[in-house]
């Protein structure tokens, strides 16, 4: 694929946009609350478009797309079930101790309900995380356009990170954010023209039913048992480990989302801002699954024109899909945009990714174990040099992943471990006002391990299984779901049981940080007819895709 | 000082949707080898249509 004159002045533009945002921004920022938090004045709309921004990275567009190729429709699970209700509990019932602590970030909270050791045991590992995630997407991004376009890795990824870290110095969080927006309508109108003509190829969705095999079309008709589809996942791993565990410790704990929320100019635009992100949650598997959907169909029907290329050992190459379909459907021009939504959606998911991290170091790790008491002048500068540093870091991290995949693989299989067990101690920590910071912290040790140690007895598809095999899984898929399920129940019972045997701290310590000792805030903005709004739209969709 | 954000969005995706009309109309037999209609001409219309409603909305809510 070769782009046209037209196509590089589009991306162009686009630079020159996000730049110049950045620009605009940097005379606002004079504090280190203003540049992490952007001063806690960001309007709902814009707080909740970022919120779905920040998690609609590159990796998701392409990765989404290949699912959909792999495994069919069953996909939109990731977002219907492993998303959407994780959003509407967090608005609803989670927000409220988020903002109302005025905490600055999610580890802060946990220093503020339970103790230091939890806390550092959740910065550490969010900052080591989101360091290495965002040089992950840094390294697919090199290779997606080393690959398609023939463009140099290293050009790549430095234009890339370079304009990110220019607009994040200038205008901090608020700049991150006001470019998500930008970013999010980018990526939704520039890529949704892709699904609507790939999917009239294909004859609608009635032509792609007939087309594909039924467990391909359908969402839950064929998840009995695990060996009906493709995905190897039964009913209940989809639920308990997708749906609640996994889902809800991503969308209700992470702080890359809930800084977002944070930012937000009131407590009633801090809950609506995952309410409102819900709508366009749900719209987005149509533009990045669908197309899957139909490559998979073409290549199946013979003299369509298109076919998934296959990599040297003969199977389908998946992460292929997006890009191969954008160039079979889009004339140049239009190839342009959508070249541009594919940079933006990385930068997206990036910023996010650094703006948290910055945050996090700054406040829960420099300011709490390094220098504590210095002025907010010294933390503001902390934070524009964690800046240039965290994003030297994942430059370094993608350079690694090209040489040592594996290391990349074995990282994120760790983090996993981690991030696993993470709901349970929230969820205790906001509603049950009896759990101490030592039930936390062992819970939490306790949550990983079990999660490694599920890891190490189990074997899916030549995975895992160090220790010993005392079973097996169909699919890798559905062993990251028991894993989870196993860490998210050996860390609630822990912290019960290490909570019960502790000191209770006094009520008096844990006023607006646990239900019970907070005073409900004021349904201002109605939240819960708008959740009802997402809910009646969540059910139809998935009748409709049953 | 203040920024709307929806100027910005609005300029951009007009300035996008300007040129794909342009080059639709400049190129009308342009096509993607799947795609059998002049996709720049359709897809620049609703961008433009886009950034200029934001534009407009923007305006208003400064008066």
């Amino acid at each position: 694929m070769t782009l046209a004159p037209i196509d590089y002045l589009i991306l162009a533009i686009y630079f020159a946009f996000v730049l110049g945002i950045g620009w605009w921004l940097r005379r606002r920022v004079q504090s280190s609350e203003e540049f992490f938090l952007s001063g806690r004045s960001i309007p709902l709309w814009i707080a909740g478009l970022a919120f779905v921004a920040a998690n609609l990275g590159a990796q998701e567009v392409v990765g989404m797309a290949a699912s959909g190729a792999k495994y069919g429709i069953m996909t939109a699970h990731f977002y219907w079930v492993g998303a959407i209700p994780a959003m509407l509990f967090v608005g609803l019932f989670m927000m409220p101790f988020y903002y109302g602590s005025r905490a600055r970030s999610v580890p802060e909270y946990l220093k503020l309900r339970f103790d230091e050791k939890t806390r550092t045991f959740n910065a550490v590992s969010f900052a080591a995380m989101t360091v290495f995630s965002s040089g992950i997407s840094m390294y697919a991004l090199g290779r997606l356009f080393q690959l398609l376009l023939g463009w140099s890795f290293t050009a790549c990824v430095l234009l890339a990170a370079g304009i990110v870290l220019v607009y994040i110095l200038l205008g901090g969080l608020r700049a991150s954010i006001y470019n998500e927006v930008l970013q999010f309508f980018l990526i939704v109108l520039g890529l949704a023209p892709l699904a609507i003509v790939a999917v009239t190829r294909a004859g609608g969705w009635a032509g792609l039913k007939e087309r594909l095999a039924p467990e391909m079309t359908s969402m839950w008709q064929h998840m009995g048992s695990a060996a009906d589809n493709p995905m190897g996942v039964d009913a209940f791993a989809m639920v308990a480990g997708l749906g609640f565990v996994l889902s809800f410790g991503y969308w209700c704990t992470d702080f890359l989302l809930i800084q977002r929320a944070m930012a937000a100019e009131s407590m009633s635009a801090a809950r609506r801002t995952p309410l409102v992100a819900a709508f366009p949650k749900m719209i987005i598997p149509f533009i990045v699954i669908l197309p899957g959907l139909v490559a998979i169909a073409l290549t199946r029907a013979a003299g369509s024109g298109y076919a998934l290329p296959m990599k040297e050992s003969g199977v389908f190459d998946y992460d292929q899909t997006f890009p191969t379909m954008l160039a079979q459907f889009y004339p140049a021009g239009m190839l342009g945009v959508g070249i541009t939504a594919l940079m933006a959606s990385f930068m997206s998911g990036m910023a996010g990714n650094v703006t948290a991290f910055n945050t996090v170091w700054t406040y829960d790790i420099y300011e709490t174990h390094i220098r504590p008491g210095a002025g907010d002048a010294h933390y503001l500068r902390v934070g524009r040099v964690t800046t240039v540093i965290g994003i030297l870091v994942s430059l370094g991290a993608a350079y690694v992943a090209t040489i040592y995949n594996n290391i990349m693989d074995l990282l994120q299989l760790v983090f996993g471990f981690v991030n696993a067990p993470l709901f349970a101690t929230f969820l205790l920590g906001m509603f049950w006002k009896r759990a101490t910071g030592h039930g936390a912290f062992w819970g939490l040790a306790a949550g990983t391990a079990g999660a490694a140690l599920t890891h190490g007895l189990t074997l899916a598809e030549g995975k895992g299984a160090w220790a010993a095999e005392l079973y097996r899984f169909p699919s890798t898929m559905a062993q990251n779901f028991w894993i989870a399920i196993v860490a998210w129940t050996t860390c609630f019972l822990v912290t019960i049981v290490v909570s019960l045997a502790t000191r209770p701290r006094p009520d008096a310590e844990m006023q607006g940080l646990v239900y019970g000792l907070t005073e409900r805030p004021r349904d201002s903005g109605r939240p819960a007819l708008l959740a009802g709004v997402v809910a009646a739209i969540l059910l139809a969709l998935n009748w409709y895709f049953w | 000082m203040k920024l709307d954000l929806r100027y910005p969005i609005g300029l951009m995706f007009a300035a996008f949707g300007a040129l794909l009309v342009g080059y639709g109309i400049t190129h009308p037999d342009l096509r993607a080898p799947l795609t059998p209609v002049n996709l720049n001409l359709y897809a620049g219309l609703c961008l433009l249509a886009f950034g200029v409603s934001m534009l407009l909305l923007a305006r208003r809510s400064r008066r």
